[in-house]
C-alpha cells in the first residue's frame, strides 16, 4: 500500500473514531432538524386546538363582522357583561367586550381570558374593528370607502437581473443576503475548525517526538500532505453525515412524531402565515416569491462552489496551520503566527456585509479573487449571481494559492519538525526557507 | 568489507557547520560506535545516512552504492528524539509504522507476534501506549525499528533513559541482531555504555572525525604502556625500581596487599619490570592498563587536534 494512503487512512480512522467526532456528528444535524422542525412544530401545537371567542358587542357595529377563521371561532352573546364573562370563561373560551361609548365611536374594547392569547387573535380583531369603526367614519365625512380602495396602491418593487446572454431572474436581497451570510461563515468555520485540528495534530507529533520515527520511512512532505488530506476527509465526512443525518431526523420526526406529511403542515403552516400576515397588511404574494427566488437561485453551482472554495481554502490555510504546528515547540507557542495567517480569513469575514450590500463592487470583485479571502467572499457573492468566467478565475487562483502557500509551508514543516528547544522568530522562518534539504 | 562508506560529508545550517569533511567506513556485520560530545554532529550524520536531510558536498554509498530512496528501506533507525502516538493502542501502532517500513499487514502481524513474545509484552498488544511505563514503549520502539529485518541498524543514544536491565536486554538482541547478518551504529556521548560491545568507533568533535579504527587497534595506539601489578612485600616500591624507567602512577594499600600503576618508559617491557620486583616481592596479578574510550577522546581533544587527523 502506497505510505501516503496509509498516513492518510491513520489520520482518518483515529479521527473519526473519537468519541468528541461522534459527538459533533450527532449533536449538529439535531440542531439543524431542531431549527427546521420547531417552528412547524409549535405551530403545529397551537392549530391543534381552536380559540373560541365570545362577542359582547353594546355599540351592534360588529354583529357577524368576525369570521370565523382558521384557529378562531366566533359566537355572539348578549346579556350583561359579568354573567357572560363567567360563562365565556367557564368553558374556557375568551370574551370579547365592545363597550359603548360616549361619543358613539368604539375605540376600546377588553378581551378577557384565562390565558394569555394568541397575537393572531388579537391582531384578527383589531384589524376587523379598525376597518369597521375607519368605513364608518369615512362614510360619515361623505367618502365612499370604495374611492379610499380603488386609490390605495401597493408597490411591490421586484428586481430583475439581466445577465449578459439576456436571461431575467427574479431577485429578493433579503432571501439572498441569508444565503449568502450562511455559506460564507460555513467556510469560515470549516477552514478554522478542521485547519487548527491539522495544526494541534503537527504539533502533537512533534511533541510526542514521533515525528523522526515517522519521517525515517516517509519523506517530511508525505507526512504532512497525509495528515492535511486525513483531516480534509474527515471534513468532509462530517460535512455529508451532516446533511444526511439533518435529513433523516427531520423525516424520523415528521413521520413518527407528528404522524402527517411534512409538506402539507408546511403548506398549512406557511397558509397561516400568510393570512395572519395577510390580516396585517402584508401581500401573501410575498411568500410565492420567496420560493420563486429559491427556485432563481442556482443550488448545484452553490453546492458544488462550496465544496470547491472549502477544500480549497482549506488547502491553503491548513497547509500554513501545519507550518505553524512544524515550526513551534509547543502548541501554546502557536498564537504568535496564527494571527497574522488568520488575519485574512478575519478580514474577509468583517468586509462581508459591504461585500453583500455591494456584490458587484470592484472591492468584492477583487476581494472574491485574492485566493486568501476569495473563499468566504466568493461564497457570498455566489448567492446574487456571479458571472461563470469570474468563478473560474478565482477558482483558478485558489488553486495556485494553496499550491504555493503549500510549498512554503513544506519548507518551513521540514526544517521545524526536527528543531527543538529553538525560539522561532519571523527571521528564523525566513531563513528556513531557503535551506536545502 | 565496507558497508556503508560516507566520503567528505559536509552539512553547514545557517553559520554553523555541522559536518565538516566526514569520512567513515563502517564495514560489513559490525558494531560501529559514532562518538563524540553533544552537538558533535553525530545526528546530522545519521540524518544524511537516512536521508533525511541531505549534505551540501560528500557522498555516501552503501553496499557499494550510491545511496538512494530506496536503501532507506534497509536501514532500521531508532532516533534519540523517539515517540509513539500516546492515543493509539500499542498493536495498531506498531503494525501501522511497520507498514510504513513497506511490511504486509500479515507480515508485519507475524513478525510482531514473535518479538512481542520475545520481549515479554504479548499481553500489551491491545493497550494504549499511554498506559505503558517508559521501559515499555521503548521496547515497542526497538521492535519496530528491527521489525523489517534491515541490514542496517542505527541506534541514536539507544540508551538514554533505558533501565539497566532493559539495557542489557537491548545489548543482548543488538548482539543477536549482528550475529544474524544486521551491520550495526550506535551514536552516542556516553563512550562507556557502549565500549564493550563495539568493535569499529569514530570519534566526532566539533563537526570533524577526529579519530577512527578498530576498537582494540585505538586503544592499543593510546596506550601508555601502564601496568598494575598486585603484589605483597616488605619494601619499599620505591625503593625497587628505578624512577628513570619505572613512573608509579597510583598506589594503594589493599586488604593484606598492594596496588600499583606503573608507566614502563624507555623500551621497557613487562618482562623487565617483573625482573626488577621478583626478587623482593610477590606477584599476585598484573594486568595492563588500556585507556578508555572517555580517556582517548579527552586526550585526542585536548592534546593534538590535528595529528589524530588520518
Amino acid at each position: 500500500m502506497n505510505k501516503i494512503a496509509l498516513i492518510i487512512q491513520r489520520e482518518y480512522l483515529t479521527r473519526v473514531r473519537k468519541k468528541s467526532f461522534i459527538i459533533m456528528t450527532l449533536i449538529g444535524p439535531v440542531l439543524m432538524a431542531a431549527m427546521i422542525l420547531a417552528p412547524v412544530y409549535l405551530s403545529n401545537i397551537t392549530a391543534g386546538k381552536a380559540t373560541k371567542v365570545a362577542v359582547l358587542d353594546e355599540t351592534g357595529w360588529f354583529y357577524k363582522k368576525f369570521k370565523d377563521q382558521d384557529k378562531i371561532d366566533f359566537y355572539y352573546v348578549n346579556g350583561d357583561l359579568e354573567a357572560e364573562k363567567i360563562k365565556a370563561l367557564a368553558n374556557k373560551n375568551l370574551l370579547l367586550y365592545i363597550p359603548l361609548p360616549e361619543l358613539n365611536i368604539p375605540v376600546n374594547a377588553e378581551l378577557f381570558a384565562n390565558e394569555q392569547p394568541g397575537l393572531n387573535v388579537s391582531a384578527y380583531i383589531k384589524s376587523v374593528m379598525k376597518n369597521i369603526v375607519e368605513t364608518k367614519r369615512l362614510m360619515a365625512v361623505g367618502i365612499d370607502p370604495k374611492v379610499i380602495k380603488q386609490t390605495k396602491t401597493d408597490i411591490n418593487l421586484v428586481t430583475i437581473k439581466v445577465d449578459e446572454t439576456g436571461n431575467e431572474q427574479k431577485s429578493n436581497t433579503e432571501v439572498e443576503i441569508g444565503l449568502a451570510y450562511l455559506a460564507g461563515f460555513m467556510i469560515y468555520f470549516f477552514i478554522f475548525m478542521f485547519g487548527a485540528q491539522v495544526m494541534k495534530g503537527v504539533s502533537e507529533e512533534k511533541s510526542n517526538r514521533i515525528v523522526e520515527v515517522i519521517i525515517s520511512s516517509v519523506k517530511p512532505f508525505q507526512l504532512m500532505m497525509g495528515k492535511i488530506v486525513g483531516v480534509a476527509l474527515v471534513g468532509l465526512t462530517q460535512f455529508l453525515l451532516w446533511v444526511i443525518l439533518t435529513f433523516a431526523f427531520v423525516g424520523i420526526f415528521q413521520s413518527g412524531v407528528m404522524g402527517g406529511d411534512f409538506a402539507t403542515i408546511m403548506q398549512s403552516n406557511h397558509g397561516q402565515m400568510a393570512m395572519a400576515q395577510n390580516n396585517s397588511g402584508i401581500d401573501a404574494a410575498a411568500f410565492s416569491q420567496v420560493s420563486d427566488v429559491l427556485g432563481g437561485i442556482d443550488f448545484k453551482v452553490m453546492i458544488i462552489s462550496f465544496l470547491i472554495y472549502f477544500l480549497g481554502g482549506y488547502l491553503l490555510y491548513s497547509s500554513l496551520f501545519a507550518a505553524i504546528g512544524g515550526a513551534v515547540d509547543q502548541q501554546a507557542d502557536t498564537q504568535q503566527f496564527m494571527l497574522p495567517v488568520s488575519l485574512p480569513l478575519i478580514f474577509a469575514v468583517i468586509s462581508s456585509s459591504v461585500v453583500i450590500q455591494q456584490p458587484d463592487s470592484a472591492f468584492s470583485v477583487w476581494m472574491s479573487m485574492i485566493p486568501f479571502t476569495s473563499p468566504i467572499i466568493m461564497m457570498m457573492r455566489i448567492p446574487f449571481g456571479v458571472p461563470y468566467w469570474q468563478i473560474a478565475a478565482s477558482m483558478g487562483l485558489l488553486v495556485l494559492g494553496f499550491v504555493f502557500t503549500t510549498w512554503i509551508a513544506a519548507k518551513v514543516y521540514r526544517v521545524g519538525i526536527l528543531m527543538y528547544g529553538k525560539k522561532v522568530s519571523y527571521g528564523e522562518l525566513w531563513k528556513w526557507l531557503w535551506y536545502k534539504e | 568489507m565496507t558497508y556503508l562508506r560516507a566520503l567528505n560529508v559536509t552539512k553547514t545550517y545557517a553559520s554553523q557547520k555541522a559536518l565538516d569533511k566526514v569520512t567513515l567506513e563502517v564495514p560489513e556485520q559490525s558494531i560501529y560506535g559514532l562518538l563524540g560530545p553533544n552537538g558533535a554532529g553525530k545526528t546530522t550524520l545519521i540524518r544524511i545516512i537516512n536521508m533525511i536531510t541531505r549534505p551540501d558536498s560528500g557522498e555516501v554509498y552503501i553496499d557499494g552504492h550510491p545511496l538512494t530512496r530506496e536503501d532507506i528501506g534497509n536501514i532500521g533507525y531508532m532516533p534519540e528524539e523517539r515517540g509513539i502516538y500516546k492515543k493509539m493502542k500499542v498493536g495498531e501502532q506498531a503494525i501501522y509504522l511497520a507498514r510504513l517500513k513497506g511490511l504486509s499487514r500479515a507480515d508485519a502481524m507475524k513478525k510482531l507476534k514473535f518479538w512481542f513474545e520475545r520481549l515479554e509484552i504479548g499481553s500489551w498488544w491491545n493497550r494504549k501506549v499511554e498506559e505503558l511505563s517508559k521501559g515499555m514503549q521503548q521496547k515497542v520502539q526497538f521492535i519496530v525499528t528491527i521489525l523489517h529485518e534491515p541490514k542496517l541498524l542505527i541506534f541514536d543514544e539507544p540508551f538514554s533513559g533505558f533501565d539497566p536491565i532493559n539495557v542489557n536486554i537491548l545489548k543482548d538482541e543488538i548482539r543477536y541482531l549482528n550475529q544474524q547478518g544486521a551491520t550495526i551504529i550506535f551514536s552516542t556521548h556516553n563512550m562507556a555504555s557502549v565500549e564493550e560491545i563495539c568493535d569499529h568507533i569514530t570519534l566526532i568533535d566539533k563537526a570533524h572525525n577526529v579519530l577512527n579504527g578498530e576498537i582494540h587497534e585505538v586503544k592499543n595506539r593510546f596506550k601508555t604502556n601502564t601496568f598494575n601489578i598486585v603484589y605483597r612485600t616488605q619494601n619499599e616500591l620505591t625503593s625497587l625500581l628505578n624512577p628513570a624507567d619505572f613512573l608509579i602512577k597510583k598506589q594503594e594499600q589493599l586488604h593484606d596487599s598492594f596496588t600499583a600503576d606503573i608507566q614502563l618508559l624507555h623500551q621497557n617491557t613487562p618482562n623487565n619490570l617483573l625482573q626488577k620486583l621478583l626478587p623482593k616481592a610477590e606477584i599476585i596479578a598484573m594486568q595492563e592498563i588500556l585507556p578508555s574510550l572517555n580517556d582517548i577522546f579527552i586526550e585526542v581533544v585536548n592534546n593534538n587536534k590535528t595529528s589524530a587527523h588520518e
